[in-house]
């Protein structure tokens, strides 16, 4: 009775569509969440560090720069999820962690923490360019007026640079957000860790889905959560462009 | 917690020793991104041209193939293409196939951005002239117009293919030979993760930085300003 | 514009005998000396109008009082204070970036291209550096803003964005937000060269106000000779990086010493 990937049912049940859409999607939203937030964090912290007069800070940014982004998304995962336990120095048993009630594990956290320090590397450059977009005049303007450096970056520079860092950064927040399907590799109950265990349960079924069904709903609904991230960059876009560019973009 | 010491953690030893096979396993990563770069360079191409096709009939689904196969991740393409590529076979080459295709579609993808972009921006009056002047379409597309554009896509070619390095691991999902199968594997044997992904690591890291200076270096060559 | 208004925000206090006091500045960018062993006074309150060939070094020297550039040898002080040195053990030595920007605060500057903060409204404009560099408190910082407003005659563009003011205005709003910070030397950059030749008579209108009413000390560098003849008290002529010539504003202009002074003059006039 062994079957072929073509033919079988052409739909999921509502409990196989479930586990994969929202008990999988839970979890993919959360490492997202995670990762951006760490990334943007880093992006800030890193981006503007490479603007620094300081040599030793351009050259720290520029370093951390490099290796977050030449070593890809999946060798962090690994490396973070089975090496850096261990030259941290704890065993991956010993530690639990517990997200919305469901325990997710340690790698769970290596997931994040990766593509959150993967994306660090990308959004540091964005920051970085951001800024130096802004206008000699603006820094000057601030001199004249006595603002520290600080205060500079704060009340001109940055919120001026947010406009031109919208949308490199909303791309990046989609890769990121892509890049999450990864960590199912080490072990992270994610919408396509959920998608895979039923492709290869399938043939125990009585009439399971295909691989069609199965996988185009997986990339189906990685591609609604894309289309939302980019919708929800583009309303950004559209609400900080507005006023100041006297009504028009 | 108990701290291990680091002689525990990190044993030179077992570096050497894995270092061979792991460098092995990085040569078909790199195989497979090289073949993956080519294939992706021609298919971008095509589907670029194809975007432009004044039939509907065409131009839709090529649209809607490309920004599906930009906005899902390649992970999930590969898991989806594996059983689709050589179905039931357990030919191990069937996985590094898989491996190809896969990085080829979805880079193939993201290059048809980038040739379209580069094809867009050809001054109008290229064209104009090629009209004016009778050309045949054959012509027109290999004379005129593909080698201005082309210029302007090298850049964004070469940072592909760093891309297309760093995603190329992705084949130990469905059992392509490669860095990360065996650093893996190796890791799972002797339990020795962190010599294991630590060579990966440092390994990886020395083919993808100096192709990232490369990158950088195409795109100061040919990233000049259009007149 | 109200010419009767108290004006409050231009009364400063002078404690030394010379505001600016410029000692032996050299300035090189790369290969071209732009000031050299430059020597410079200005008293208190007065109105200094500086012009020259482009090139000169007249932009340069306000830039180096600005702090924007730092130059390579020589000494500023400010109301008596150095600015680029500070005392210690009896000598002086090079300051301290916290002592550069404490003596900095006397000084403020007007831009030829504005420079306006363009996400914040003109007056969240003028009150952003009182609020967060002199302490003062929302109300106060919006009394003293809307008051400089007034002055300029834009009291009804508090809620405006840069991009919906003319060149004119822009300006107009710089000059107020350089004024709220009560500044003791006010440094103006070719203030009305980006602007169409209908909306400088009010810009010039403006510093008229503030060269007549108030005791701010004031450098501007300009083409402006119409202003220099009705509000300057000294015009000093700038070439190749020195002073080449200064007098009143009826000296200078009406029968210049140096021939390069009258060639000047005249290809200006001729504008």
């Amino acid at each position: 009775m062994a079957s072929r990937s073509w033919g079988r049912d052409a739909v999921l049940t509502w409990d196989q569509f479930s586990r994969i859409a929202f008990d999988g999607g839970v979890i993919t939203v959360s490492v997202f969440v995670m990762a951006a937030v760490l990334g943007t964090v880093l992006s800030l912290l890193f981006g503007i560090m490479g603007l620094s007069e300081s040599r030793l800070f351009r050259g720290i940014s520029r370093i951390y720069v490099e290796v977050a982004r030449g070593a890809s998304a999946i060798v962090l995962v690994f490396f973070a999820a089975f090496a850096a336990p261990r030259f941290i120095g704890f065993r991956t048993s010993d530690v639990s962690v517990t997200l919305f009630g469901i325990d997710v594990g340690w790698v769970f956290i290596a997931g994040a923490v990766a593509l959150g320090i993967n994306m660090g590397g990308y959004g540091a450059e964005v920051v970085r360019g951001g800024i130096k977009s802004i206008p000699r005049g603006q820094t000057e303007a601030s001199i004249s007026l006595s603002l520290t450096n600080g205060q500079r970056l704060r009340y001109v520079i940055l919120p001026q640079a947010v406009m031109t860092m919208l949308p490199p950064y909303g791309n990046l927040n989609i890769e990121v957000m892509k890049g999450t399907a990864l960590v199912s590799l080490i072990g992270v109950a994610d919408m396509t860790f959920f998608a895979r265990d039923l492709f290869n349960r399938r043939n125990f079924l009585e009439n399971g889905p295909s691989l069609v069904v199965i996988w185009g709903t997986a990339l189906v609904l990685y591609f609604i959560v894309s289309q939302a991230i980019a919708a929800f960059y583009r309303w950004q876009e559209r609400r900080f462009g507005g006023r100041w560019f006297g009504g028009r973009l | 917690m108990t701290f291990t010491l680091a002689q525990e953690v990190w044993r030179w030893e077992v570096v050497w020793e894995f270092l061979p096979e792991i460098a092995w396993g990085m040569a078909f990563t790199v195989l497979a991104t090289v073949i993956g770069i080519t294939v992706a360079m021609v298919l971008g191409l095509v589907l670029a041209l194809l975007r432009r096709s004044q039939i509907k009939a065409i131009r839709w689904p090529t649209i809607s193939i490309i920004e599906f196969i930009r906005s899902t991740p390649l992970l999930v393409q590969l898991l989806f293409l594996f059983p689709l590529v050589l179905p039931g076979s357990r030919v191990p080459t069937a996985a590094f196939v898989t491996l190809v295709v896969g990085l080829a579609l979805h880079y193939g993808a993201y290059t048809s951005e980038s040739y379209r972009a580069g094809i867009e921006s050809v001054d109008r009056g290229q064209w104009e002239a090629s009209i004016a002047l009778n050309l045949a379409p054959a012509t027109k597309w290999t004379r005129v117009i593909l080698p201005q554009a082309i210029p302007t896509v090298i850049p964004a070619l070469g940072n592909y293919l760093v891309a297309m390095v760093k995603d190329a691991p992705l084949g130990i999902a469905i059992g392509a030979f490669g860095i990360l199968t065996v650093a893996s594997g190796l890791g799972s044997q002797t339990f020795r993760f962190t010599e294991a992904y630590g060579v990966m690591g440092l390994l990886f890291l020395a083919v993808s930085l100096p192709l990232a200076l490369f990158a950088r270096y195409l795109e100061k060559r040919y990233g000049f300003e259009r007149t | 514009m109200d010419s009767n208004v108290p004006s409050d925000a231009l009364r400063v206090e002078a404690h030394a005998d010379t505001m600016v006091r410029m000692r032996k500045i050299n300035k090189i960018f790369g290969e071209n000396h732009v000031l050299r062993d430059l020597d410079l006074d200005v008293a208190p309150a007065e109105k200094v109008v500086i012009i020259g060939p482009s090139g000169s070094g007249k932009t340069t020297i306000l830039r180096v009082i600005m702090t924007l550039e730092r130059p390579n040898s020589g000494s500023v002080e400010i109301d008596g204070r150095h600015l680029y040195h500070e005392p210690k053990g009896g000598g002086l030595v090079d300051a301290r970036e916290a002592h550069v920007r404490e003596v900095r605060t006397d000084i403020s500057m007007v831009f030829q291209h504005f420079n306006l903060f363009p996400h914040m409204t003109a007056l969240d404009n003028i009150t952003l550096a009182p609020v967060k560099v002199l302490g003062l408190t929302s109300e106060e910082a919006n009394d003293r803003g809307t008051e400089l407003l007034r002055m300029v005659g834009l009291a009804d563009k508090s809620g405006h964005y840069p991009a919906e003011l003319s060149g004119g205005q822009k300006q107009r709003v710089a000059i107020a937000r350089s004024l709220a910070m009560r500044p003791k030397v006010m440094l103006f950059d070719e203030v009305t060269s980006a602007l169409d030749p209908e909306l400088v008579g009010e810009v010039l209108a403006v510093l008229k106000d503030i060269a007549s009413q108030g005791t701010t000390t004031m450098m501007l560098v300009t083409h402006e000779m119409g202003f220099a003849r009705e509000a300057a008290d000294r015009v000093l002529m700038f070439d190749r990086g020195q002073v080449l010539e200064e007098g009143t504003p009826e000296q200078l202009l009406r029968e210049p010493e140096h021939e390069r002074t009258r060639s000047f003059l005249k290809a200006v006039l001729q504008h």
